[in-house]
């Protein structure tokens, strides 16, 4: 069993018992561990890595390359080299869509995505499909969320050169096909990128085992600072991808009118690397590996089902994503019937609960499924968990639900 | 004012039953306002004499209670007026709304300046302003029948 209390006695923000943060899937808090990890690269061993020859700047490499390590264990890569830090999953993903897919994808070439996608994992795709003329082809879920398996099959043609899915859905939840997608896709000749922006925060990732070809994620959302994040990538992969940044620290030798490109990693980390952030996104890792994501996983878990036990209560309730509590990875989205998801949380944030309400960065959910499941407005508001919420707050949460109807006129 | 006494007194009122919500016959003007990030949308519709009084507004669509109850407010107060006044009064509500403006002039606003509050919700300005928005697009730069975006402010 998880101590709650012994957990929350790390995170200096969680102090005040006034405020309930159910906004976790947007950011996550961090742990005094974590704070401390990066105050102490600047108070001990600041200077620039991988360029100075002497002690502090030896040290900060030290330091940043035991980072890279970290999440390379953290995720089962290999190979730290198959590990690249970027700032956050959204460049991750350019990068994937830069270089690979702009190389990679011709003309008539077809990319599947999902209607569930973050903006993020969209976009990028957008943009290569538009430069190339190739296809972007939509896989759209069941009405409870679910993109089944045998959807994924019959989206896969011989022209697929990309499979780009979420992990977990920011919105809805575990509801893609992860687990078989590589053995389909692969046998197209394609390759599976995944969004773990929601996915690597709230399970234990393999991704030897997933044999995803990418996988990209923040370190903000799992404990980590803002500003640094991963992608993972196979290293036959990223040896014959070209760099997409270039310019200092990812060079080898350069001439008036030539470069060649540093080894793996550090061809795709161009300019001063952050970091004090790896450190502190490493230091995440290692606390929630501390804290174990068997626990992690049934704290959200015991949780959501909170949440979703006391919102069956509520009949003017309606509730987005899989029945199965387990599929929420700690996500539960809903409407208030009459009632506008800004309405909902600004009158939540006057009880100090911290939800989001809008679009979620995935436009076309929100008009999928203001299609599919006739909701009033083209937004939703979405509780979102983590293993350092307890089971009092989520009482609160839907104490404070059952008055909004009522707060907002009804 | 408390948020939760805003809501109770004024927006969900307006929000509910609102006076101005329909569509009108014969507009001289008429105008979509949206606001993408959160999916309030709004068609404002106005007939104006031929010395620029607004003699009748409506307005339809769907979004939060702030944005519709503005809508709303914001008719009550610039029906019978003139153009310029109606103008001026766009331009007194949105220093309102952003702690810009002087508040001995929001008396004018009548019960729209209860939404004073809203600047201390910078995430709902937005809403608030929508009305005023796509009302001043209509009269001060005679945009009609185009929609009128408040995002990227
Ligand atoms: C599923 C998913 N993908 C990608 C992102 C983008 O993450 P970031 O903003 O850290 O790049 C998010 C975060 O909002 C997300 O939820």
């Amino acid at each position: 069993m998880l101590d709650v209390n012994a957990i929350r006695a790390d995170f200096p923000i969680l102090q005040d018992p006034r405020y309930v943060y159910f906004d976790n899937a947007a950011t996550s808090q961090r742990p005094r561990q974590v704070l401390e990890a990066i105050d102490s690269f600047y108070r001990t061993t600041n200077a620039n890595p991988l360029r100075g020859l002497y002690e502090w700047s030896v040290g900060a490499t030290e330091a940043y390359e035991q980072a890279r390590h970290t999440v390379a264990e953290h995720v089962n890569a290999k190979e730290d080299c198959e590990i690249i830090f970027v700032r956050n999953a959204t460049e991750a993903l350019n990068l994937v869509a830069y270089s690979y897919a702009m190389t990679n994808v011709q003309e008539g070439d077809e990319i599947v995505v999902t209607v569930l996608e973050h903006h993020s994992n969209l976009l990028p795709w957008q943009m290569v499909a538009d430069a190339k003329k190739a296809k972007l082809i939509f896989l759209e879920p069941q009405e409870d969320g679910i993109i089944t398996e045998e959807m994924l099959k019959s989206a896969i043609t011989s022209k697929t050169k990309i499979v780009a899915m979420t992990m977990v859905s920011n919105v809805l939840g575990k509801v893609t096909p992860v687990a078989n997608a590589a053995k389909l896709v692969h046998a197209a000749g394609a390759v599976l990128v995944l969004d773990g922006a929601q996915g690597v925060p709230h399970q234990a990732v393999d991704v030897q085992k997933l044999d995803c070809d990418f996988l990209s994620f923040s370190g903000h959302k799992m404990l980590g600072p803002m500003g640094i994040g991963a992608l993972y990538a196979k290293k036959a992969l990223l040896e014959k991808m070209p760099p997409f940044l270039r310019g200092g620290e990812m060079i080898e030798y350069v001439t008036r009118n030539s470069a060649t490109y540093a080894e793996l990693p550090h061809k795709f980390e161009a300019g001063t690397v952050n970091a004090a952030d790896a450190v502190g996104m490493a230091a995440g890792i290692k606390y929630l590996q501390q804290v174990g994501f068997e626990e992690i996983e049934a704290q959200e878990q015991k949780l959501v089902s909170i949440l979703l036990e006391g919102m069956k209560q509520l009949p003017y309730v309606q509730v987005y994503g899989p029945a199965d509590a387990a599929l929420h990875s700690g996500i539960v989205t809903f409407n208030i019937e009459g009632c506008h998801p800004h309405d909902i949380s600004t009158v939540l944030d006057d009880e100090h609960i911290a939800i989001r309400a809008g679009h979620h960065c995935a436009q076309p959910l929100m008009e999928y499924l203001q299609e599919k499941c006739h909701m009033e407005f083209r937004a939703t508001a979405r509780a979102s968990v983590y293993f350092y919420n307890t089971e009092e707050e989520a009482h609160r949460f839907i104490d404070a639900m059952g008055k909004i109807r009522k707060w907002l006129g009804f | 004012m408390e948020l939760k006494d805003l809501y109770r007194e004024i927006v969900n009122e307006h929000n509910l039953h609102p006076s101005h919500k329909g569509d009108m016959e014969q507009p001289s003007m008429i105008l979509n306002g949206v606001n993408p990030s959160c999916g309030d949308d709004i068609y404002l519709q106005l007939k104006l004499d031929e010395n620029d009084m607004v003699v009748d507004g409506m307005f339809n669509g769907s979004g939060c209670a702030i944005s519709q109850a503005s809508a709303d407010m914001m008719l009550d107060v610039i029906i019978g007026k003139s153009k310029d006044e109606a103008l001026k009064l766009a331009e007194t509500f949105m220093g309102m709304v952003r702690s810009t403006a002087d508040p001995s002039e929001f008396e004018a606003l009548e019960e729209a300046a209860a939404l004073e509050s809203i600047a201390h919700m910078p995430a709902r300005v937005k809403c608030a302003t929508l009305g005023w928005k796509t009302m001043q697009r209509m009269l001060r730069d005679g945009e009609s029948e185009t929609p009128v975006s408040t995002e990227n402010e």
